[in-house]
């Protein structure tokens, strides 16, 4: 599968940010409910990984500890629903007794972290290459479309896992993952970018700054990004689920977050062996993980039609 | 001439992106510092020892003479080491396990019917299912039928495939025992277990990709029906039902083809999630078993033929445009 569907936002190639005032967006984006409800329910998740420390010492739990009593002698969770208890809230880690509510809660700040860094580093590179070649044209315009056409020819997910594979044991893992996520995703935002920065460029605003004498790094900076900064937020929002589901799959396959540090992605793949004695293991990682890129998705999808109610929403 | 000249172009530029693709792929995992030849040597490894297999594997040379090493053994194959101690790969040569002790390529045509199997099977349902689903949702536009598909869809769009697999097999593989849950049965076998155990994988795609392509097709399709050509249809006096599938639709297919292509072009390159979900043996956990020997070679080749099935698909899909819509050949 491929790494971002960001494709299909369909923001109109060559035509520049929209005209609707800030008003009118916040105005379009509080009439939709379900967008309304994600962009909460996203709330929730950085603030619960905020605190997530907090929480986990409060109830001293933490997601490192074994706790070999709460498994029964074949190495399951004792016990009710994966070994549910006051003491354990989501059960524990099979074979290891490790509190489970601990790992799901720490795993967000994983997701989170590599879901956020991965959007920046590709929202970076896409959205600089996008404007020069969008501003500057001819030969930068090619090398940065031939760029991107060789992109979109990367298997990204193959190429991702054989880099997890090859990389030296040394380089720390998370930053690995949100360079190479964010590598291998930084081509859809440079695409729409750079049509948007094409039709700024003949605008009147534009060529009055360049018949001032103003230099192309002022003209592109302060005249051009910031027509452009509320499609790339709006991208970035609707990038980050790709983000966090490629850390995930990435750690589900054994080639993302080693262990023990926690990731939703690598407890679903533990869970695999597990699963039908003790399904528990895999609903509540499954569940948090399912629900941050739902959420992410709703509110992504309620930026981008309060930006542009013609892009064919719920509506 | 003008379609003639629209193929050469379009080869040219997928040579080109061909070449790039296969530099990027060797320039990575040949800059990298895991080291084949190291890993082939063993313990204790002399320094001698160390020359010797890379000499063997051709490792000693200048990076863009592997490369270049690489590219012609495609064509012409290649030998590696000397006589005595030869091993040959013949053309189409991408390289030689020295892990397997197999060519990469008879280790990729191995794994191949499997992994084109659950691609393609999918990629039809979920081509079919999610243009179905858009086309109704687009029409029904603000109905309770339109609200249910959406949200099926923002499901699909945000479900891990792993998750959906997992929680498929437990439902109907353990619960209801209604469909094996692992294992690949030959198309030459036996055709209907062929397919009984595929049932389950290709669903699991379909729903998770459908729900992508209907969020797409109901988006081109409310723009087409609010477009002029539309309207002229319809003053024409034709029925709805024809208005839709054969005027509107038509255009609404070109960004879904486009997508189509790219989805399947990187789902034949490795179904690499599905594959282990469901313990069948194809490109994908071809390339897990590289990742867990450390395979260099094996890797590079897998990769670089997972890209090449990309950047064909993308050929492809500009020639079907060609044939749906006449002033691309422009």
């Amino acid at each position: 599968m491929t790494l971002d569907h960001a494709d299909e936002l369909v923001v109109p190639e060559g035509q520049p940010a929209p005209a609707a005032g800030r008003r009118t967006f916040w105005r379009r984006f509080a009439q939709d409910r379900f967008a309304v409800v994600g962009a909460v329910v996203v709330v929730g998740y950085v603030v619960v990984a905020l605190l997530a420390p907090l929480i986990t010492r409060v109830l001293g739990v933490d997601p490192y500890t074994y706790d070999l009593d709460a498994l029964d002698p074949t190495g399951a969770p004792a016990g009710w629903g994966g070994g549910i208890s006051a003491e354990h809230w989501f059960g524990v880690e099979p074979l290891t007794g490790r509190d489970l509510f601990a790992i799901v809660l720490m795993g967000s700040r994983t997701s989170l972290v590599v879901g956020l860094g991965a959007t920046v580093v590709s929202m970076l590179i896409g959205t600089l290459l996008g404007l020069l070649a969008g501003y500057l044209g001819g030969w930068v315009d090619w090398v940065v479309s031939r760029g991107v056409d060789i992109m979109l020819g990367l298997p990204a997910l193959i190429f991702m896992i054989a880099i997890g594979a090859v990389a030296p044991e040394s380089f720390p893992r998370l930053l690995l993952l949100v360079l190479v996520i964010g590598f291998f995703s930084w081509s859809s935002v440079a695409r729409v970018v750079r049509g948007q920065a094409l039709g700024l460029r003949s605008r009147g605003f534009v060529r009055a700054s360049q018949a001032l004498g103003a230099g192309h790094a002022h003209v592109l900076f302060r005249q051009v990004l910031p027509n452009l900064a509320a499609t790339v937020v709006v991208f970035a929002t609707i990038s980050i689920p790709g983000a966090i589901g490629a850390e995930a799959a990435l750690s589900f396959l054994g080639v993302g977050v080693p262990p023990p540090t926690p990731s939703w992605g690598r407890s679903i793949g533990d869970a695999v062996t597990w699963f039908s004695s003790d399904p528990m293991y895999l609903l509540f990682p499954g569940i948090a993980l399912f629900g941050i890129t739902l959420a992410f998705n709703a509110f992504g999808d309620g930026l981008r039609d309060a930006l542009d109610p013609r892009s064919g929403g719920r509506r | 001439m003008n379609a003639l000249r629209f193929a050469g172009t379009r080869l040219a530029s997928m040579v080109f992106v061909l070449l790039a693709v296969s530099l990027l792929t060797y320039a990575i995992f040949v800059l990298l510092p895991a080291d084949p030849a190291q890993l082939a040597c063993g313990r204790p490894c002399t320094p001698e020892r160390l020359e010797t297999a890379r000499a063997f594997m051709g490792l000693d040379q200048n990076f863009l003479v592997q490369w270049w090493n690489f590219i012609t053994g495609i064509f012409t194959g290649r030998t590696y080491g000397s006589a005595g101690a030869q091993i040959d790969c013949p053309a189409p040569c991408l390289g030689y396990s020295f892990v397997l002790r197999q060519p990469v390529t008879d280790l990729i045509l191995g794994r191949l019917p499997v992994t084109f199997s659950i691609a393609i099977g999918a990629a039809v349902l979920w081509l079919l299912a999610g243009v179905a689903a858009g086309v109704v949702a687009a029409v029904r536009r603000g109905t309770a039928v339109d609200r249910a598909i959406m949200v099926t869809a923002i499901t699909g769009v945000s479900a891990p495939s792993y998750l959906v697999g997992l929680l498929g097999i437990l439902l109907f593989g353990f619960t209801l025992d209604m469909v094996p849950v692992n294992g690949y049965v030959p198309l030459t076998t036996s055709p209907v277990d062929w397919a009984w155990h595929l049932v389950l994988p290709w669903c699991v795609l379909a729903f998770l990709s459908a729900a992508i392509y209907a969020r797409l097709t109901r988006a081109q399709m409310l723009d087409a029906l609010g477009s002029e050509y539309v309207r002229t249809a319809r003053a024409k006096g034709i029925t709805e039902r024809r208005v839709v599938t054969r005027h509107a639709l038509r255009n609404v297919m070109v960004p879904v083809v486009t997508l189509f292509g790219l989805d399947l072009g990187v789902l034949l390159g490795g179904t690499v999630i599905t594959e282990k979900v469901f313990s069948m043996a194809g490109l994908g956990a071809l390339l897990l078993d590289a990742v867990g020997n450390t395979d260099v070679p094996l890797l590079v080749g897998v990769t670089f033929f997972s890209a090449a099935l990309i950047v064909v698909a993308n050929l492809l899909v500009d020639v079907v445009y060609g044939v749906m819509d006449p002033r691309v050949r422009a």
